[in-house]
């Protein structure tokens, strides 16, 4: 929560006056902080997240109506995402079959196990953060600040990614990339070196 | 850290088998840990992406790695770092053999409520309905009672989190087993009577046995470097 944030891209989006932004992440994080910002701002309408435990404004603007909170099992929120990018129709997954989270949703059995359809998910943009780049974009996360990047790398149609380190091209092994610089549209320096 | 949560928390620990792969929920289940021993082995997983948390750092925070919760953690020897949807993969692939959760209500069937209160608080699943359809092992710790009320109901009032049945429940009170025939009453925490349980409790309880007395000794060490933050 609140890691693997790209927070110089997001406090742009606040600086230029956004609004009316579908996000989907993972969770908005706490007021103040990280994607609670845009909250704050009030420029999201519509959140896709897994929870929203930490953040009462975000509960807040949900119960005064002015923000349409779609919650999804973290796993399921994930592997809609991958299917997005994977260009899969998307998901199966036993996940949240006969609770609340299954209303309106088809039904599957195979093999005698009965399966949700979740559909996929894609952005316009896609907002992510990462430790290193090289100059084509190629891209290393770092630890637990992975999480739903690589993911979205491939769901969205432009990709600006937010680096700490910027280096030359060959600095990352072939086989130590973790998400290839084809999918990256624009770089920013976060302006956090460490 | 109250002493119920301690001692919910040695109880549960204590269920956990050596080189297993466990996943401990936020708040109450965290304090789990604390009561592993260092040498048995256990490597703990945590849904946002990692294997091998290794308790809170103090003074050596490293920003790109926390816990579910998103306190900062560290790694122990051996651990391992993905991405959200591999760490699912294991969830639901049944390669995570345990997940410790808290509860708002269990009911006789052993279904468990967690994750909202329609109208009052809607904090989201989370990870929790993964985690309860995935793992092989599903351990309930929480409070017997909320402010006076029993969470050990005969049906569930609130939603359930998912439609697997968990295997354990652990409280201050007393060590509970859902079964196909009922839940069974295994153990009583020391000092606490059958009566005292039966009247905290909603569902009807289950003895085959005299319950025992919920064993303690615990072979860990208690470990507060675990206890991340």
């Amino acid at each position: 929560m609140g890691i693997g944030t790209p927070n110089r891209l997001l406090s742009e989006l606040v600086r230029q006056g956004k609004s009316g932004l579908i996000l989907i992440a993972n969770d908005t994080a706490r007021p103040g902080f990280g994607l609670g910002t845009l909250i704050d701002a009030n420029a999201v309408t519509k959140c896709v997240v897994s929870h929203i435990g930490t953040n009462q404004k975000t509960q807040q603007q949900m119960i005064d109506q002015t923000l349409e909170v779609e919650l999804v099992p973290q796993g399921t929120l994930a592997e809609r995402i991958r299917s997005g990018g994977f260009g899969l129709g998307g998901v199966l997954t036993p996940t949240a079959v006969g609770t609340l989270a299954a209303e309106g949703k088809k039904t599957i059995e195979i093999d005698g196990e009965t399966f949700l359809i979740e559909r996929p998910l894609r952005a316009d943009f896609a907002l992510i953060k990462a430790q290193q780049s090289d100059y084509f974009g190629n891209l290393q996360y770092r630890l637990t600040a992975q999480n739903f990047n690589p993911l979205m790398a491939m769901a969205a149609d432009t990709v600006i990614v937010e680096v700490d380190e910027l280096l030359p091209v060959g600095c990352i092994p072939p086989d130590q990339v973790h998400t290839p610089g084809c999918l990256i549209d624009h770089i920013v320096s976060s302006g956090v070196f460490s | 850290m109250t002493i119920h949560k301690a001692l919910i928390a040695q109880r549960v620990a204590q269920e956990i088998q050596p080189g297993s792969l466990v996943n401990l929920g936020i708040g109450l289940p965290t304090l789990v840990a604390m009561y592993v021993a260092a040498d048995a082995n256990v490597f703990f997983h945590s849904e946002n992406g990692v294997i091998g948390i290794g308790g809170f750092p103090e003074g050596m925070e490293n920003h790109s790695l926390t816990n579910a919760g998103g306190g900062y953690v560290g790694a122990m020897p051996g651990a391992a770092a993905f991405d959200s949807a591999f760490s699912f993969g294991l969830i639901r692939g049944g390669h995570v053999d345990m997940t410790v959760l808290g509860g708002l209500q269990v009911d006789e069937n052993g279904q468990l409520a967690n994750w909202i209160i329609p109208g009052k608080m809607v904090p989201g699943m989370g990870g929790a309905m993964d985690l309860v359809s995935g793992a092989k092992q599903v351990i309930v710790a929480m409070t017997h009672t909320a402010m006076g009320k029993a969470k050990i109901v005969k049906k569930l009032k609130l939603p359930q989190t998912s439609s697997r049945c968990v295997d354990l429940i652990v409280t201050e009170l007393a060590v509970i087993r859902p079964t196909k025939e009922g839940l069974i009453l295994e153990e009583l925490a020391p000092g606490v009577t059958y009566e005292e349980v039966v009247a905290a409790t909603e569902a009807e309880l289950i003895v085959h046995h005299p319950p025992s007395v919920m064993s303690l000794s615990c072979a860990a060490s208690f470990q507060p470097s675990l206890l991340g933050k």
